[in-house]
Parts: C-alpha cells; structure tokens; sequence
C-alpha cells in the first residue's frame, strides 16, 4: 500500500532513525527500526505538529508498527482537511 | 585527584585550558550563540572551535543538551587522565553541578510554545533539561553504576559536589569518584535575566581590580577523578594533588549580596576539615567574579580567615579568563587550583588594572607567578548566600 500519508509518516520516520526510506516498511515494528517509547512519542510530536492533528494519548501508547500510526492519524487528518 | 578534564572558552582540553590560564589569556568575545539585542552587554566567554554534537551519536545528540554535552567531554578528558577503565569505575560515585541544567532547551521551546504557537513540546524536553543529565549520560557511557546524583546551588554547584564526592570517599561510601559540573548559560532568555541584575560588565571581567565593571558570563565543564590515596597507590596512579578539606556554610543574609562573615565560615570549616594549618595555605584561587561587591566581601573574609597571614597569600580569580561559568566555576577552578599547586605557578588575575583599597590582596596581577603552593582554597560563593571551599595540598605535603 502506497498513499500520500503513508509516504509522509516513512519519510518522517527514516530521517529520526537515519535509515534508507526502503528499509521503513509500513508493516516494520517500532522494535524493529530501534524506536523507544521516547523516539516514538517525539515521532507523533513531529506528527501532530506538521498535520496539524492531535493524538489522544491512550491512541499514542497502543501504537506498535508504522502501518498502526498511518492508520490512527489517517481519519484525524481526514477530519482536518475537509 | 588523578585525572582532570575541561572545556571552557579558554581551552577544549587539560592541555590549553592551562597555557591560557598561565599566559592570562582571556576568552571573552561577542556572544554568538543567542541574541544580545538591547541588552546592555554583548560580551561572553563562549567555547571556540568545537563543534559539540559532533562528539556524540545521533542517538545521544537528540537527548543532549549543550551543557550536559560539556560535562560529558570535560568527563571523557578526566578519565582517560586518570589511566582508569571503564569497569574500574563501575562501582564510582558521579556528582555533577549545574546551576541551570538545560538551559538553552527550555529557551527554544518556550520560544516554540508562546511564540510560535506549537501545541506539543518533543518528549525528549524532559531529559535534556533535567540538571542531572550529565551525570545520567556518563554513568550510561562507562556503565557506572555507583551512586549518582546532581547538586543545584547556584554559582557554587559544581564545587559543592567535589565537595560531596570527596567526602564520600572519606567515608568510606566509595573507593572513587567523578565530580565537577558544566553550564551552557548563553539563551536569550538567561541573558535577559542577568540584564536585570545588572551585574555583568560590557567589556571584560576585572576582579580586585579599580574600575570593575561586574562579571562576563562563561560557558564549560570541569570534571575530576578521585579515588582514596589507597585506591590511588594501589594501581601505581599519578596523584595530581590532595584534596583534603571541605567546607560549606550560609549567609543566612541577602539573598544576592555577599557575606564576608559566610565566606569565611565556609573558608574556616574546609581549613578545619582538611586540618590545614593556615600558614601552610600559599594560594587562594577565589570566587573573584569581579563585581563590586563580591570582591570586597571575600577579600574581608581572607582577612577575617587569615589575619596577618593574608598579605603573604596569593589570591587570584581565574573567572578573569575563563569567565563566569555560573554552576561549573566551582570545577574549572578546581582544576585550575590542581595545576597551579601540581606546576609550581600560580595563575593571574588577568584585566587586572589598578589596585582597589577595598581590595587590598595579592591578586597576582596580569603575569603568572612561578611560585610553590603548599596548600590552597578554591572559593564558590553562591547568590542565595550558599558557600563551598574547597582545600587542596600537593601531594607530598600530607596525606
């Protein structure tokens, strides 16, 4: 699955971990790119800022892969841009 | 003590922190690292030629602020000094000061939120403003796992823990230590506070001297290796000096005016402590920030300490080159007072112009002095009257 969100959040994540954009897979794990908890919650501060969106804690804690934060801010940013 | 380490306006090393300090080289130039716009000083003693990230992993750069990476790199030079490995720290005891912490953090962020109006600050605010991060990050690099923590008393905070760390070993707690302090003070924001205070010079820093102007802030780190004089001969380890005596004490007085009773208190207890016999002490390397008032005050107190011994001391302020490194002064002295007494020359008070009869002590002006130090006291007066002295002896006077 290839969109215009998708490719932002793999964009935003492969320059915090200084990876190849081809190595953050949208099914790739937080454990899997070497991201704590702390580099996670700085990845959704850098997220929110630059959509505009806010991410409800409890949604932040439960996220464990790239596809499951495309997911979560996907109808959050939906909702801000219609 | 067997290892020492430094990075300040006036040297990055161990190495040429002491050539500038003997040929009373200062470091004050414009500052570069915030706005200085309508305040009413531009001058600073800022860190020249280091790039600072550069000696970090992108991991740990995002997580460190500037004055915790100084305390980090004074630390890295202290123990590679000291001939020690990182497992034989394993059990040490790491005491740092800071009188700001993060300070430049909170700065861009607060910038961020008010001004720019970002909504959420990164998560990675927290560890890189917390004054215990440079303790946090070295135990982390060298796996040491001994007690650790992080003292906050204003321009005294680095000497307070030397302080600390030394008397833990005497006690016994651990065999060694790693102690000192860093500060990064040059934020907009911080500069705007000490415009308030009006208490920084427009020019450059000229303690004891007649036509005193104030402080110049400074930016570094100071770190020092110290281990029990067993632990030391044991492994066959260089000592640089002793550290022999503490003392502290309040002014329970002003909250930024200084107390020469205070100063003095705290001079006599780290006599006491170490058991140093006045007419032993050769040199004082002062707190000597080079405000009007401070200077006069602690040149009281040596009298006060000393008596008809004061005017055969040698009492100058290394603040003159290195600056006021606010919560770190108490760690570059430190190291600064180790290599006079380890060297045989006292450094200078440097900008020094003519005498002040308020000041009426042997600041060893402008020219460093090829002198024996027996003994000697580094000196942190802290705003909030909150005093640390440490004393020190070469290392074949005592144990």
């Amino acid at each position: 699955m290839s969109d215009a969100l998708a490719s932002k959040v793999i964009a935003a994540i492969a320059e915090m971990q200084k990876k190849p954009l081809e190595e953050v897979k949208l099914e790739s794990t937080f454990g899997e790119l070497g991201i704590d908890s702390l580099n996670g919650f700085h990845l959704l501060c850098e997220l929110e800022e630059e959509f505009g969106i806010v991410i409800p804690d409890d949604d932040a804690r439960d996220l464990r892969s790239v596809g499951d934060v495309v997911e979560k801010i996907r109808p959050l940013v939906e909702a801000r841009s219609s | 003590m067997t290892g020492l380490g430094v990075v300040s306006a006036i040297g990055n090393d161990r190495k040429t922190f002491w050539e500038s300090l003997t040929q009373g080289r200062h470091g004050f130039r414009e500052i570069t690292l915030a706005d200085t716009t309508d305040l009413q000083y531009r001058m600073g003693a800022e860190i020249q030629g280091l790039e600072l990230p550069s000696f970090f992993d992108s991991c740990s750069r995002q997580l460190l602020d500037r004055f915790a990476m100084l305390f980090v790199l004074a630390a890295r030079e202290a123990i590679a000094d000291s001939g020690l490995e990182a497992a034989e720290l394993r059990d040490a005891a790491i005491v740092t000061g800071s009188s700001l912490g993060g300070q430049s953090t909170k700065d861009e962020l607060f910038r961020a939120l008010y001004q720019e109006g970002r909504r959420r600050i990164t998560p990675f605010a927290v560890p890189r403003t917390m004054a215990n991060a440079g303790a946090s990050h070295l135990s982390m690099e060298i796996g040491c796992e001994g007690p650790g923590f992080t003292l906050s008393t204003a321009c005294a905070s680095s000497a307070h823990a030397i302080g600390l760390a030394f008397w833990m070993i005497s006690q016994g707690v651990v065999e060694r230590a790693i102690a000192g302090g860093s500060e990064a003070p040059f934020s907009r924001g911080h500069l705007k506070a000490w415009d308030g205070l009006r208490a920084i010079a427009p020019d450059v820093s000229r303690p004891f001297s007649l036509g005193r102007k104030g402080m110049v802030l400074g930016e570094g780190g100071g770190a020092l290796v110290l281990e029990s004089l067993e632990s030391a001969r044991r492994r066959g380890a260089h000592v640089r000096s002793l550290l022999v005596g503490f003392g502290m004490s309040s002014d329970a007085g002003h909250i930024t005016k200084p107390s020469a009773r205070g100063a003095a208190r705290a001079m006599t207890a780290a006599l006491e402590d170490g058991g140093v016999d006045r007419d032993r002490v050769d040199y004082i390397n002062a707190h000597g920030t080079g405000t009007a008032l401070n200077d006069v005050a602690e040149c009281q107190a040596i009298e006060q300490v000393f008596g008809a011994l004061a005017s055969k001391l040698m009492v100058s302020s290394t603040k003159s080159m290195h600056g006021h490194a606010l919560g770190a002064s108490g760690a570059l002295e430190a190291v600064a007072t180790v290599l006079a007494i380890e060297n045989g020359v006292v450094p200078p008070t440097a900008n020094f112009l003519a005498p002040d009869p308020e000041c009426p002590v042997d600041c060893v002006p402008n020219v460093a002095r090829e002198a024996e130090t027996r003994a000697a006291l580094s000196s942190s007066f802290a705003f909030g009257g909150l005093n640390a002295v440490l004393a020190f002896a070469a290392s074949d006077v005592s144990s």
